[in-house]
């Protein structure tokens, strides 16, 4: 519809709200809610960038118009704002107003009774198409997450998976700006796809406790516990069981490549209501209070350590050595690695701790040191 | 933006939207409120507006609007989201995916994108608790940089620590993709100076990324799988080739035990394990790390390396 046929309607007070009753419903510049809360709010627009309220404004009308109607505060939670700040977005909206070629206003609505309702906004009816990023970020993660495996896959006859499904219409949607995000891919470790995964996403489906053989490599130890499942967590491309660990009466984390064995178990999985889900907007390993501050100084080929573990701090030594500051909840894990470390690593705090990796590597040293203790194989290895 | 230029691109976005033909910037601005009066300072204004709309991904079209003036308009068609409806299984897969990235870099394209087909009428439910829950994590300061490149095709530098190296060096790359494996980006791309393929670990690049070519000046190979060049790069370490003959007290090495080929109680009590290994010196150090619970029998060298490490912890 072109602006030209549009300034026609302007004659027959398209300002007028449904439902305003004796509000001046007729006044082009009466807000479009309740007298009260009409007026902008200076905090309108405080820590956002201009871009991002455009972007707002331009998805708010279709959000509006595909539903018909809408409540004020189902719509600010979608949006991400306080019902004050939609508010203020209704209010500009409506305030849009063309002077050529005959002075219009080519949206109006109203929010009475706080339910959103837009009655005209035709140029603008859509949603913005996706751009690059948005696309992308989108497939990236869907086709992870197919991945993965099956997500309580529902076999519809020739319908596809749900995932299988959506990634089809998201590409079909976005059109040319879905082709870069074949560039980009996330992929995951080949364990968490073996039979422990299944096994895994069997349990939680029909709400059954696992019994697991778990391999805990800090300790190098193999630990038998029954834990109730929760979710399945895939962080970083690693796919972690979150469960009610009954061994430790607390919420646990399993790595799906150290399952060492699972057995799903007939009882059904109680998980106490206190027990909290690891929060992952805050990251996957907190350290604990108790935690160990350990300080190692790391030469160029022990740069690693850096990259593996979560650090605290990270500092330059120059020639390519580091100083990383970490915690550590278990010292028999640095002891370990400290010992394969070697020369090109050095703890410098705890002092204490220092001294058992001396301890550990000078009782390794003896037993080469013996001759006595040379063990000869009875047969050459591959004969 | 102030409250008046969030209205003025508004109302330009809507009167772009509105009209077929293509307006004049005279005509823009007698239709648009908010521009100034000076003719000068309205083009200013105008040209930044323009440049704002088409950051945001808002497709302006020039075309000429009669007797040579340049014109200006939205066309609908390529502006809109097509029409997509999602059942409410496919709804609850895209808000687990939305979530994936929301500590990542592209938290706030997939924010972003999820507004849009909310607007489209898909009711993606944040508080559906699925299953399974992927997240990528906060990741490296050079990923934003690589992927605007590898989106735009631009040829990049960079400075890159290569393993164990102790001086970083400079890279000049044409990127093919990056790659998240196993929790690690990688940019895998031609590597201009030296022609030829190479894989780089997003966390040993250090400083910034720079572009060094103009969108659109890098072509991928047809068919090139970059999954493909970083799990043959991140796989580098040769498979096992060599078994260790290993003595492991009884009740320690489980992760040894977990890949051992055979295991045996030894003569002494101990147990006699073969494992299989690829690359000495970081089987060394896995071995090191057992400290006196595991002694290396053969190969030698592979026992020297094991000692190497010992007397390095000792010290």
């Amino acid at each position: 519809m072109t602006s030209a046929s549009r300034g026609g309607a302007g004659g027959s007070s398209p300002r007028a709200m449904p439902g305003r009753g004796g509000l001046g419903g007729s006044s082009p510049r009466a807000m479009p809610g309740r007298g009260g809360l009409g007026g902008s709010s200076p905090r309108a627009s405080t820590g956002r960038t201009s871009g991002d309220r455009l972007q707002r404004l331009l998805a708010l009308v279709p959000y509006v118009i595909s539903r018909q109607v809408v409540g004020l505060p189902e719509t600010a939670a979608a949006f991400g704002v306080t019902e004050r700040e939609l508010i203020d977005d209704l209010n500009l909206l409506w305030c849009v107003e063309l002077r050529a070629p005959d002075p219009y206003c080519p949206i109006d609505l109203s929010y009475e009774g706080g339910e959103i309702e837009i009655s005209q906004a035709e140029p603008m009816d859509r949603p913005l198409r996706l751009g690059v990023d948005e696309a992308s970020a989108l497939l990236v993660a869907l086709r992870m997450l197919a991945d993965v495996g099956s997500l309580a896959e529902s076999e519809e006859p020739g319908g596809g998976s749900a995932l299988s499904r959506t990634i089809a219409k998201l590409e079909a949607a976005a059109g040319e700006a879905a082709a870069p995000s074949a560039q980009v891919a996330v992929q995951l470790d080949q364990i968490a796809a073996s039979s422990v995964l299944g096994q895994l996403q069997d349990a939680l489906a029909r709400g059954r406790r696992v019994h697991l053989k778990y391999y805990v490599p800090g300790r190098d130890e193999a630990t038998e516990r029954d834990v109730d499942p929760m979710r399945l967590l895939v962080v970083e491309g690693r796919t972690y069981l979150e469960g009610w660990c009954r061994r430790a009466e607390d919420v646990r984390l399993f790595r799906a490549d150290r399952v060492l064995g699972i057995e799903v178990l007939p009882d059904a999985a109680e998980i106490p209501r206190h027990a909290q889900p690891v929060d992952l907007d805050r990251g996957l390993y907190r350290p604990a209070p108790d935690d160990l501050r350990v300080v190692l100084e790391l030469a160029a080929a022990g740069r690693w350590v850096a990259e593996y573990y979560p650090c605290e701090e990270v500092t330059e030594l120059g020639d390519g050595r580091l100083r990383v500051v970490l915690r550590a909840a278990d010292r028999r894990w640095v002891r370990r690695l400290l010992l394969g470390l070697g020369e090109d690593g050095r703890l410098a705090e705890p002092a204490a701790l220092a001294s058992e990796v001396s301890e550990a590597a000078g009782a390794a040293l003896a037993q080469y040191a013996q001759p006595g203790d040379v063990f000869v194989p009875p047969g050459r290895p591959g004969a | 933006m102030s409250k008046r230029k969030t209205e003025r691109l508004l109302s330009l976005v809507v009167c772009l939207l509105a009209t077929d033909r293509y307006l004049t910037a005279t005509q823009i601005r007698t239709a648009v409120p908010g521009y100034p009066d000076s003719f000068d300072a309205f083009k200013r204004m105008f040209e930044r507006d323009k440049e704002e709309l088409r950051e945001l991904g808002i497709p302006l079209e020039t075309g000429a609007a009669g007797e040579e003036e340049p014109g200006y308009r939205i066309p609908r068609q390529v502006y809109m989201l097509p029409d997509i409806r999602l059942a409410p299984d496919e709804a609850a897969v895209l808000a687990v995916a939305a979530r994936v990235w929301r500590q990542a870099e592209l938290a706030g394209a997939a924010a972003g994108a999820l507004l849009k087909l909310r607007a489209a009428g898909v009711d993606a439910e944040e508080a559906v608790r699925p299953g399974i829950e992927p997240r990528l994590l906060a990741g490296e300061a050079s990923f934003s940089a690589l992927w605007e490149a590898v989106r735009d095709r631009r040829p990049v530098t960079f400075c890159y620590r290569a393993a164990g190296r102790s001086e970083p060096q400079r890279r000049q790359l044409e990127p093919w993709g990056v790659v998240n494996r196993r929790g690690r980006w990688y940019v895998a791309g031609h590597d201009t100076a030296r022609d030829a393929t190479r894989v780089f670990r997003l966390s040993r690049i250090e400083g910034p990324v720079e572009f060094t070519g103009p969108p659109g000046s890098v072509i991928v190979p047809a068919g090139q799988d970059v999954r493909e060049l970083v799990a043959d790069w991140d796989s580098a370490p040769p498979p096992p080739q060599q078994t260790a003959v290993l003595r492991v007290r009884p009740g320690a090495g489980f992760g040894l035990r977990r890949r051992a080929l055979r295991q045996r109680p030894g003569p002494d009590g101990w147990d006699e394990v073969e494992v299989p290994f690829g690359e000495t010196g970081w089987f060394a150090g896995h071995l090191a790390s057992f400290g006196p619970d595991v002694v290396v029998a053969e190969p030698a060298d592979l026992r020297d390396a094991v000692i190497t490490r010992l007397k390095g912890a000792l010290a």
